[in-house]
């Protein structure tokens, strides 16, 4: 699991890994506390293209559900099987089994580190 | 001295009312009523009333009595999607009569809700089965709207970029009517198509004639009916296959009898298939109510709109149901959402579930073949050869109409197809050749040509293969007693208002009375077919048109359909009727409808179906509508501006005291006021939708008007409205008569096509005589009576539990309407127990939860309405108080906060009984909270039921009997 320190973050509640030209996306801790247990991931494919800040994925819960945004532009190069399978790594893991989408980009967006994003949640 | 109905509705009688105004400090009734209404908003005294004084019960049912005598039933035989059934006895005794099944409410709370769950699952199973498909829902409205909701499915599922959906030109005729109508709001461009089982096709513009066979259409996707509206039985697997390759999706709109005998739609290739299961134990009952089927192929289920029952386990790992993917609904996909239809046709569903338990696969398979033996029989002495099922056109040149009016006259309705073909339709109760020698006279033919029939009436290709209902529910039950006791026994696991307060805000749970319900199963009511001649429904049409009138009345409007058969779609139809309105002066571009984000999620989907673009109206922290963000939106959206749809009193359970000013504001742009009027038992008698600037409501008749809840359905949504919108509300192209007052009024003097938002002319008329009656029995004044009384009960309940929970909102005076929101945030932060603990720990004390998290998260919204008496009232309020110093016990360290009472609710026998005891908390405490429980006690059959696993694991049929064990 990744330090939640050493991520970035957006503003919708995505942290995300940058590992060279590739990013690594998924919902934060709190994201996974606000909607509850969740049962169902809807994750774009890999080799699909994504936009910034375009809604490219949901992520359902029983009572809610979340919309994944994409933090960057680029392209999809791996989209998480395991939480497909099993949706409650969203909850148990959020900071790694529970990642989402791996994205290649060419430029990295601003966005927020962790103590901006621990102020927007007020945690 | 006269017995008063009223005072039989009404649970609190002078002296108990007098102990509540004195909790809530006003002197009467009406002052405060009067303090919580702003005054600006009172009624007027009206000059005179439709309404007549209140009848006795027993003069409102010799009234009724007189209306059925104005009916006249004849034998039906013309089909078109409606059969003539026989109603086990046993079914109709202890389901459609029986209050355990008709006065429950949706199982949004699934512990108390186990037995009509199960009835359901096996309604899913038996559809699942009969289609061959992997997943049913849990019913739909009708077939005609279950065939929209497929055409829409249809679109979101598809890859193909085709706007077109074909329609099969051998589709019901109101089928094709309804998908006029829904498809012109959204935009589909629906083409007719005469297919053979080779795979031609031949289409058509609904204006012009067919083309000769074309190339295939591309298409989103295509609706087949099978067997078609004229009886064809052909094979569909080609046309079907060219539908899929093209990327569209197949529906196949298909009779679930006739599938006992024929190929399944999932044989076929289908990917989603839809109906009806009136034929399956449910009369008529001049279009309804009774329950539609949706079922779709593997990978399709969360596409599903509607209510899905599934299996999950309870907190004890047994097996337990529950509605599962709730999150597709529109309570929270508000916009996004799969379909506006809330409600299902549960009560329906569930006789047309035990109708197939009674009868079981071979029953049901002999029934089919009764009626098919008998279709052939008369084919051959009428000497037509085809491809059919149970309905059979005869060519009879230039004599239909005269062989029509004959066997009118002998008490036969046929249905005249043109002016040289006729159609004959057998069903369950023609199955026994009676109607056989009326019709012999009628065509001329000779008896003695009958002998035995062998073979079969349809291709080879099309003859069903293996064994469908192999579940042992469809296999035990085949005595009465039997059926009697799984009914009781299915019964006993649930909650209903026999057993006592369902305090659900928003709902309305009143009294459903016993002398309401009499008229529903009586024949004249309940043995008409929805296209019966005008002159067999004289007493129909009057009921009809009173009741009208009274709701117009009782309104502030001018004009009332009964035709929506749930509220999301009256609430559809009243902006359709706005849309249209627009249109008709030119106004094209006005489409923009505002909701205010504390709006029922279901305002947003019907917006969007009725091709409207929402845009979201901020709310203050009271919960009112922001009147400065509304001027903004107003003004941003002068141009575009169609609606505005709120609700009043408003969602949060208050009385805006602004909501002339935002009338107002709207109608200065060129806005309508579409007022939701699910929350009318507050208003009732008091104020008018349509006095203070509404020009179009939907109602619940299920909420406000007495008709009961049936576990989830069936519903009546009128829609009223404004003279100017009158002649764009619901109609039907086969209607007996044009009810709707005010039609003459069109700004135009265009004639225009129907709005059609129900497969039957008037909805579902068999239940009308219910809310007749109850405004029958109370009259206006009894009317305003129990809005006085719903709402004193609710400010009495806030006054009561204030300090204990937080009363969220409140409007003038500080008084709620009819219903009060409980904050339990701030007992979750000071004792880690929510609202979902406080929920499940009222079963344990004996009571149905109220309304949790809506309209506002972490709350709890009651409403008691007028039917509870004191004593029921004060049995709750203490309830909640004794739960609050539980939960006070847990902050407190009495008990750990995860073991104590509230956590581990509900509690069932098995629970307390079986092993150990190792509980911070006495098994007396956990089951026995109270002591007046011992001698009359609910138990819940299951623990806290997981929602998680269910929606992660998804199972939507019976599972095998092994996993009760």
């Amino acid at each position: 699991m990744a330090d939640p320190k050493t991520l970035q973050y957006t503003a919708e509640h995505e942290w995300v890994l940058v590992d060279g030209a590739v990013a690594t996306v998924g919902i934060t801790a709190y994201a996974a506390e606000k909607l509850g247990d969740i049962v169902f991931v809807d994750l774009p494919k890999a080799g699909s293209s994504v936009a910034e800040g375009k809604v490219v994925g949901e992520i359902e819960s029983t009572k809610s559900v979340g919309e994944l945004f994409a933090p960057v532009n680029g392209t999809v190069v791996e989209a998480n099987d395991a939480v497909v399978a099993s949706p409650e790594l969203v909850n148990s893991d959020p900071f790694g089994e529970g990642w989402l989408i791996k994205v290649e980009y060419a430029e990295l967006p601003a966005l927020l580190s962790f103590d901006e994003y621990s102020k927007l949640t007020g945690e | 001295m006269t017995d008063h109905f009223q005072d039989r509705h009404i649970g609190t009688d002078a002296a108990a009312q007098a102990t509540m105004l004195a909790a809530v400090g006003y002197p009467t009734v009406d002052a405060l009523v009067n303090a919580a209404v702003p005054p600006s908003i009172h009624v007027k005294p009206l000059d005179g009333s439709s309404i007549p004084a209140a009848a006795s019960e027993r003069d409102a049912l010799a009234e009724l009595r007189r209306l059925a005598g104005s009916n006249r039933v004849r034998r039906s035989m013309i089909g078109l999607g409606y059969y003539d059934t026989i109603t086990p006895a046993v079914i109709k005794r202890n389901v459609l009569e029986n209050p355990s099944w008709y006065t429950a409410y949706t199982p949004y709370q699934p512990e108390i809700s186990q037995g009509r769950l199960e009835a359901l699952i096996n309604f899913q199973t038996m559809v699942s089965d009969l289609t061959g498909m992997a997943t049913a829902n849990a019913s739909m409205l009708d077939e005609g709207t279950a065939v929209v909701e497929a055409m829409l499915l249809a679109r979101r599922a598809s890859g193909s970029a085709s706007n077109v959906f074909l329609v099969d030109a051998d589709a019901l005729p109101q089928t094709k009517a309804l998908l006029r109508t829904r498809a012109e709001a959204v935009g589909i461009d629906l083409r007719e198509a005469r297919w053979s089982s080779s795979g031609e096709a031949a289409y058509r513009d609904p204006a012009d004639g067919f083309d000769t066979p074309s190339a295939a259409q591309p298409a989103f996707g295509a609706l087949i009916q099978y067997p078609g509206a004229s009886g064809r039985v052909w094979d569909p697997r080609e046309v079907i296959a060219a539908v899929q390759a093209q990327g569209g999706v197949a529906v196949v709109a298909a009779d679930l009898l006739a599938l006992t005998l024929l190929a399944s739609p999932g044989d076929l290739g289908a990917d989603v298939a839809v109906g009806t299961s009136q034929r399956f134990g449910v009369p008529m009952g001049f279009g309804g109510p009774h329950a539609g089927y949706m079922a779709v192929r593997a990978g399709l289920e969360r596409q599903l709109p509607g209510r899905l029952v599934g299996v999950s386990q309870d907190a004890d790992g047994h097996p337990a149901y529950r509605l599962s993917l709730q999150a597709r609904e529109q309570h929270i996909r508000r916009e996004k959402a799969t379909s506006n239809i809330c409600t299902a046709q549960v009560l329906l569903a569930v006789m047309a579930s035990m109708y197939a338990v009674y009868h079981g696969p071979h029953g049901l398979k002999r029934i089919a073949q009764s009626v098919n033996i008998r279709a052939r029989l008369f084919a051959r002495r009428v000497g037509v050869h085809g491809d059919y099922f149970d309905t059979v056109t005869v060519p009879v040149p230039g004599r239909a109409a005269a062989i029509v009016a004959d066997a009118g006259e002998r008490g036969i309705l046929l249905h005249l197809v043109d002016d040289d073909t006729v159609s004959v339709s057998f069903d369950e109760t023609s199955a026994d050749g009676s109607l056989d020698a009326a019709l012999d006279e009628i065509f001329g033919l000779d008896a003695s040509t009958d002998g035995p029939v062998d073979g079969q009436s349809w291709p080879d290709s099309l003859t069903r293969e293996g064994d469908y209902l192999t579940h042992p529910v469809f296999n035990t039950h085949r005595s009465e007693t039997a059926m009697m006791r799984y009914l009781k026994y299915l019964a006993d696991k649930d909650y209903a208002l026999d057993r006592g307060m369902i305090p659900l805000g928003s709902c309305t749970m009143k009294l459903n009375a016993a002398t309401e319900m009499e008229a529903v199963t009586w024949p004249e009511f309940a043995g008409l077919h929805p296209f019966a001649p005008e002159s067999d429904v004289e007493g129909y049409l009057q009921l009809i048109g009173e009741l009208q009138g009274w709701l117009a009345e009782v309104t502030g409007y001018d004009s009332v359909s009964l035709q929506p058969n749930a509220g999301s779609q009256g609430e559809l139809a009243g902006l359709l009727a706005i849309r249209g309105y627009h249109r008709s002066r030119g106004d094209l571009e006005r489409t923009v409808c505002l909701i205010p984000s504390s709006a029922h999620g279901t305002n947003a989907a019907s917006a969007v179906l009725a091709g409207m673009r929402v845009v979201v109206v901020a709310c203050d922290d009271l919960g009112n509508v922001d009147l400065d963000d509304l001027r903004v939106k107003v003004a941003e959206h002068a141009g575009d501006l169609a609606a505005l749809m709120i609700t009043y009193p408003s969602t949060h359970g208050v009385y805006e005291h602004e909501v002339r000013a935002i009338c107002e504001a709207v109608h200065e742009a060129g806005g309508q006021v579409y007022v939701d009027g699910a929350n009318l038992n507050a208003l009732l008698g008091y104020a008018r939708f349509g006095d203070f600037g509404g020009d179009v409501s939907h109602l619940n008749l299920h909420k406000t008007f007495c008709i009961p809840h049936g576990g989830g359905g069936p519903g009546v949504g009128p829609v009223a409205a404004k003279a100017h919108l009158a002649p764009f509300l619901p109609s039907h192209p086969m209607q007996q008569r044009d009810l709707i007052a005010g039609r003459s009024s069109s700004p135009d003097g265009v004639s225009r096509p129907h709005t059609v938002i129900s497969a039957a002319p008037y909805g579902s008329p068999s239940i009308l005589p219910i809310s007749w009656a109850y405004v029958r029995m109370m009259g206006a004044e009894g009317l305003k009576a129990a809005t006085g009384a719903a709402v004193l009960a609710a400010n009495y309940v806030a006054v009561r539990l204030r300090e204990h929970y937080p009363v969220l909102y409140a409007g003038d005076n500080g008084l709620v309407a009819h219903e009060c929101i409980l904050d339990l945030r701030p007992l979750k932060e000071a004792t880690g127990i929510d609202n979902n603990d406080v929920a499940k720990r009222l079963i344990d004390y004996g009571f149905h939860a109220p309304t949790m998290s809506f309209p506002v998260p972490g709350t709890l919204m009651i409403e008691p309405t007028e039917s509870e008496d004191l004593a029921e009232i004060d049995r709750f309020i203490d309830a909640m108080i004794a739960i609050k110093e539980e939960a006070d016990a847990v902050a407190a360290g009495v008990w750990p906060a995860d073991d104590n009472p509230l956590v581990h609710a509900p509690h069932t026998a098995q629970s307390v009984i079986e092993g150990e005891w190792n509980h911070a908390y006495s098994r007396e405490l956990a089951v026995y909270p109270l002591r007046s429980l011992i001698r009359g006690k609910y138990w819940p059959p299951v623990r806290r039921v997981d929602n998680a696993y269910g929606d992660r694991n998804l199972v939507c049929a019976c599972p095998p009997v092994e996993a009760f064990a």
